[in-house]
Order: C-alpha cells, then structure tokens, then sequence
C-alpha cells in the first residue's frame, strides 16, 4: 500500500535516523513510505494570526499533493503545521478563498493528514504490530515524551486525549517494553526559545527529566526533533538517553539501519 | 488615541480572540512553563488587550518568551485562547520596518552543530517577517 509521506527538514539533516529508521520499518510492515515529489518546509511554526495566508502556503501545497487521500508525516513540528492548515483549509473560509488566490489549481480538501504513530495504531494495528516484532525491547523502562505539536489544540489535532495520552504507551507495550508513564510527558520542551535562552529550555527539561526518572523511566522516546535536542543538550542535571520512536519501532522489528 | 485604538482592533482581528469571553480564573497563566520569566503573564495579555493596551505588551520581551506550546489554548475553560493573542502582539511588532527581533545573521552566535533545523526555521518565523 502506498503512503504519501512529507519528511520535512530536519529529516534530511539531523534527524536522518527518524526518516531512515521509519522508512526501513513500513517497508517491514508491508506499506510504501513515499515522498512528495516536491515538498517544501511546512514553516516549522504553525502560523496563529488569520491573516497569515503565504506562511500556510507549503503545507496546502503538501496536502494537494499527496496521493490516495492520505498524507503521513513523521516530524511532530511538520504534524502540526499541516494538520492546522488542512483544519483551517476545511473550516475558514476566509482562508481558503485567500489561499486560492495564490494557486493554480485548488484543493479539494479532502486529504486525511496522518503521523506515523496513527497509521500504526489505526491501519496497521498495535495488535498486528506486535506479531511481526521479532527482538521484543524486553524489561526496557521507557517514558514517552509526547511535548505540544502532536497533542495541541485536541481539538483540531484530534491525536490523542491532550491530556492523559495513551498512544506512544500502547504503542510502547506492543514493542514489548514497559511503558513509564509521568506527569510532564505531554509538557513543553522549551522549543524554539533555546536559541534565545538555553536556561527557559533547560527549567523545562529539567522538570521533565526529574519526573520522568521519578517515575522511573531508564529511557525516553519521543516523536519530535526539537524536543529530541532539548532533552539530550539542554539536560543539566539528571539526564536520560532519547530516542525517536521510529528507531525503536526498527531494533523491536529487527532491522539493521545505518 | 488613533492608534491605540487601530492597535487593539488589529491584534483583536487578526487573533480572532474575545477577551470578553475571559472569567479571570487565571488557569492560563497557572498552566504557563514559561510564566516565572514573562513580564506580562498570559491572563495580563488578555486583560490589557481587552483594555487596549497593545503598545506596553510590544514593547514587552513577553511576546518572545511564549514557547507557543498551546498549553493556555487547550486547558482555557472559556476557550479565549491567551497564546493567540501573545502571537498576533509579536506579529504586530516585527512586522514593522526594521522590527526584526533576530535574523540569519544572527543565527551562528547561538547555533550549536546539533542544532536541528527545526529550531532555526521556528526562530525565524517567530523573531523576523
């Protein structure tokens, strides 16, 4: 089965093991990741002003372009940012007719924008799943760190509860790991701040390492770069190895991948 | 007078926001992470939005210390969406000739080689038009 998938940025650069790791797994589960011919960056940021029409122009192009109805992301930050704009595209008039006036063509809005984590769950199946893991990640301890962009708002992200999540912990248990639930797993990483100021990242990190342990978690998974990079360099006092959830997906499915 | 009154109409129009839905409970600026370094507190933005008070809140580095992380956005009980406003506030402000809080240039100074692209692209989103 073929998936329209959108990569984004930091899936060519540094986070290269989430794309490689996520694409060598759907090829293992049966399923064909494949890229947009053309993409462009989703923006990083999802734009909140109504009036920010240009800035939610790549992600409208993304979802025109995707093939068989379905887009699959992997990048929480690119999640987010498409999921919105194919929310407002469907919801805001405003929007979609100011939009249009920059296309060629329109778009019929009727692309089902899906993070990898929800094909798993919904058209793979964690039960499923779980039957074709060959190194199950036995007696390993792990927290996920869920952060903002998949979670928030719940209701145009429509992921999860944004509140007390489950789908990174089933998702967890099919791969034969424990999962560690904690209170600050669905809490802010300090995003795109850490550039301006390492101590607002490292306060939030900090609290989310400290309840994570606590709870005791020996490792984190997480589905997003930059929460990914906050964790592990913005860390100053306790400090847990991160992983993105595609590259335990491959070692549980016994995948080697460089 | 003129312009605080354009002032307050922009950041309401653009945010899409109704300060008058606010019931002060102040749940927004409890949920804040990032509430200990914010001048202005997110409830403070709704309130002083509502009193036309646009100008004090550009000024403010508050605009840059929202992590956007949509925590006062989903947990408001009247759905007044604080974080949309702190985000129409800073658009207001860098959109104005020669208002960019950072740009490119800037970006080696703080940039580790670790740094994911990511993070670079959100700060220019957020700090420059």
């Amino acid at each position: 089965m073929i998936y329209s998938y959108y990569p984004g940025c930091t899936l060519k650069d540094r986070a290269k093991r989430l794309d490689a790791c996520a694409r060598a797994s759907a090829a293992a589960l049966g399923m064909e990741l494949k890229e947009l011919p053309q993409w462009q960056c989703c923006g990083a940021v999802y734009p909140q002003a109504s009036d920010e029409i240009a800035s939610r122009l790549s992600a409208v192009r993304a979802l025109m372009n995707a093939e068989e109805g379905r887009l699959v992301t992997m990048c929480s930050a690119c999640h987010h940012v498409i999921k919105r704009t194919n929310y407002d595209w469907n919801q805001d008039e405003h929007f979609r007719v100011s939009a249009e006036n920059y296309m060629k063509e329109t778009y019929d809005g009727s692309t089902k924008v899906m993070h990898f984590l929800e094909v798993l769950r919904d058209e793979i199946g964690f039960a499923e799943l779980a039957k074709k893991v060959v190194n199950p990640l036995k007696g390993r301890k792990i927290g996920a760190f869920y952060g903002c962009m998949v979670l928030r708002p719940g209701k145009e992200l429509a992921f999860d509860d944004p509140e007390n999540p489950k789908i990174m912990e089933d998702f967890l248990r099919a791969l034969g790991a424990e999962p560690v639930k904690y209170a600050y797993r669905n809490e802010c990483c300090g995003a795109y701040v850490a550039l301006e100021d390492k101590s607002a990242a490292q306060a939030q990190v900090d609290r989310a390492l400290h309840s994570a342990i606590s709870a005791g978690a020996q490792e984190l998974v997480t589905a997003c770069p930059l929460c990914r990079y906050n964790l592990v360099e913005n860390a100053v006092g306790e400090a847990l190895p991160v992983k993105y959830f595609t590259e335990l997906l491959a070692e549980a499915l016994g995948l080697e991948v460089a | 007078m003129e312009n605080k009154n354009l002032f307050a109409e922009t950041a309401l129009r653009i945010s899409g926001v109704n300060p008058k839905k606010c019931m002060k409970c102040g749940k927004c600026s409890g949920t804040c992470p990032n509430y200990d370094r914010m001048e202005y507190h997110p409830h403070q933005f709704v309130s002083m939005v509502e009193h036309g008070e646009i100008e004090k809140l550009m000024q403010s580095d508050s605009i840059y210390e929202c992590l956007s992380c949509m925590a006062c956005v989903e947990r408001c009980p009247r759905g007044v969406e604080p974080g949309k406003l702190v985000e129409a506030v800073r658009l207001m402000q860098i959109r104005m000739q020669g208002q960019d809080r950072k740009g490119p240039r800037d970006i080696p100074e703080f940039a580790d080689e670790n740094v994911p692209q990511q993070l670079l692209m959100a700060a220019m989103r957020k700090y420059r038009k």
